[in-house]
């Protein structure tokens, strides 16, 4: 995810706190279906060759208070990487990248209506779009929670 | 009030470009060698009441604080009082028998026709009438005045005041400018209904006579500092300047009252969009004249007759003849907001018309509001364009601005 024209956070302050942030939330999701990340900050998890999409709690976290979202149209073809859907807070547009490639299957109509949804609950009512793999050994190419926390620490 | 072009930003930190570039910022040329981003005499408290800090403009500042989202900071400041650290914005002293003289050769403002104690909207002009930036000038009395001007463009004011006072001294002149470094001098704004009240506890300056864009000096919290009734909201209120090492005890004063909260730049940028009033580097520059920019009140009347200002000459012909493009609101009630260089159509046509210069959601209507400019036959308001967000063209209407009614404290 890519955030447009806003206020970078650079304090170590700000960082220190969000990452303690990312890791109380990791903590609590441990029970459900394993995610991988991308280093924009998307994540992706998978289930019966169906990926669920969404951002992660330090990209929701950066953008602020979503205003507005828009998602691919289903049965669009995409490719990793892609650009498939723009996110909007108060102080930022933001584009939204694909983790992987495939064919969207499904798209968030409760997140359409309610963008603070991604807010409050990023990894589970705030998903975005749904899509059927193409070529699941993708996943390989991304982060799991701990090299994902590991990045977020580093960077 | 300033800022620059559409950058985009990834978050990860790391791939971040050393310096970037936020609404409120100016065109500021930033370099690799730049020293660090200064702290303001402020940012101990900042951290304090958990600001997150970015680098704004070479000044460490908050965007918002931990306890309110950026638009409940902006609503809690449109129905009680917020405060916001503004010390990066350039403050400057003038002194000197000719001070008026040598101020008035470089703006358009009608300092020989204000009270003392009394401050105005103005602009540092290019000879070509392009604005250099927008400031509040105060006429303290006839030999001295105090100038605040943007962060941003603190580079660009200070060569442009010692450039034009050196000359104006050559010709034998009295004028001399001191620029107050941040370290000495700090700034804060209080804004919103609740504001004066609070203040009015702590403060010695009888404030009901303190009309809307006047200046006194007197005790705030037991330190003698300057207040001006003036602010970047649209509400009432007062910005304070304070000598530095005081700032944390007036500003902890302050904020005794649970009507007061510490806001930060998120909501001071959409603070200032619904009141209409423009962020330079985003919706003024060189290459605009303030009669494009709607701005054309700036030009003082006695100085529409002297015709003796930087690019009068151009200002005074558009004023007469027209211009061919023109700042407007705009106001979409559904889609995603308008930001930055989003493309303007004719509703009719298709064609291009303009761009827009800066946008985001209005929390206090609940609709997206920007600005921009228009070809000049389309900048009445009620006129539909279209604006082309992510290759969709989506309809919004020219609108009035402010966006929402100004609450200025001005006797009748």
């Amino acid at each position: 995810m890519v955030v447009c024209s806003v206020f970078r956070v650079t304090s170590r302050l700000a960082r220190s706190s969000l990452g303690a942030q990312c890791c109380a939330r990791a903590l609590y999701s441990t029970e459900h279906k394993a995610r991988f990340y991308t280093k924009k900050h998307e994540w992706v998890s998978v289930s019966d060759n169906i990926g669920t999409v969404g951002i992660s709690s330090y990209a929701q976290d950066a953008l602020g208070e979503v205003v507005y979202v828009q998602l691919p149209e289903v049965g669009k073809q995409i490719a990793a990487g892609d650009e498939c859907g723009a996110l909007e807070s108060v102080k930022a547009a933001s584009e939204v990248y694909s983790p992987v490639s495939g064919t969207i299957t499904e798209t968030n109509k409760e997140v359409e209506s309610k963008p603070a949804l991604i807010n409050k609950s990023c990894y589970e009512e705030g998903w975005l779009f749904r899509v059927k793999l193409a070529s699941p050994e993708e996943l390989q190419q991304l982060m799991d929670q701990a090299a994902y926390d590991k990045y977020l620490e580093e960077h | 009030m300033c800022s620059i072009a559409r950058t985009r930003i990834l978050l990860a930190p790391k791939v971040i470009a050393p310096k970037q570039i936020i609404p409120g910022a100016v065109s500021l040329r930033w370099f690799s060698n730049e020293p660090k981003a200064t702290k303001t005499p402020l940012f101990n408290l900042h951290t304090k009441y958990g600001g997150r800090v970015v680098d704004f403009a070479g000044f460490l500042l908050p965007v918002q604080y931990s306890d309110l989202s950026l638009s409940e900071s902006h609503l809690f400041t449109r129905k009680s009082a917020s405060i916001f650290d503004v010390s990066h914005m350039l403050q400057t002293n003038v002194r000197g028998k000719d001070c008026i003289s040598w101020f008035e050769s470089i703006c358009p403002v009608d300092l020989k026709g204000m009270k003392d104690g009394s401050s105005s909207l103005t602009v540092f002009l290019n000879d070509k009438g392009g604005i250099i930036d927008d400031l509040i000038v105060t006429k303290v009395n006839a030999e001295t005045l105090y100038v605040v001007s943007n962060a941003g463009r603190m580079k660009e004011d200070k060569k442009h005041m010692r450039e034009t006072s050196e000359l104006f001294r050559k010709k034998g002149n009295d004028v001399n400018v001191e620029f107050w470094e941040t370290s000495q001098r700090a700034l804060i704004a209080l804004q919103g209904p609740k504001a004066v009240a609070v203040l009015q506890t702590l403060t010695d300056i009888k404030l009901e006579d303190l009309t809307f864009m006047t200046s006194r000096m007197g005790k705030v919290a037991g330190v003698e500092c300057r207040v001006t009734r003036c602010g970047y909201t649209g509400e009432d209120g007062v910005e304070i300047s304070i000598p530095a090492a005081d700032a944390e005890h007036v500003t902890e004063a302050l904020l005794q009252s649970s009507d007061v909260k510490l806001a930060g730049l998120g909501a001071r940028d959409s603070l200032r969009l619904e009141a209409g009033l423009c962020l330079y580097g985003n919706d003024i520059d060189e290459s605009v004249t303030p009669v494009e920019a709607n701005l054309t009140w700036l030009i003082a009347k006695r100085r529409r007759t002297d015709d003796n200002f930087p690019g009068s000459s151009i200002i005074l012909r558009q004023i007469k003849e027209g211009v061919a493009k023109r700042r407007v609101g705009i106001r979409m009630e559904t889609g995603p907001p308008a930001r930055k260089n989003a493309v303007l159509k004719d509703a009719k046509t298709s064609e291009t018309v303009g761009t827009v210069t800066s946008g985001c959601p209005a929390p206090s209507l609940g609709v997206n509001v920007a600005m921009g400019y228009v070809s000049e036959s389309l900048k009445k308001a009620g006129t539909e364009l279209l604006v082309n967000i992510r290759g969709k063209d989506i309809p919004c209407v020219v609108a009035k601005m402010p966006f929402i009614p100004s609450k200025y404290y001005i006797k009748k």
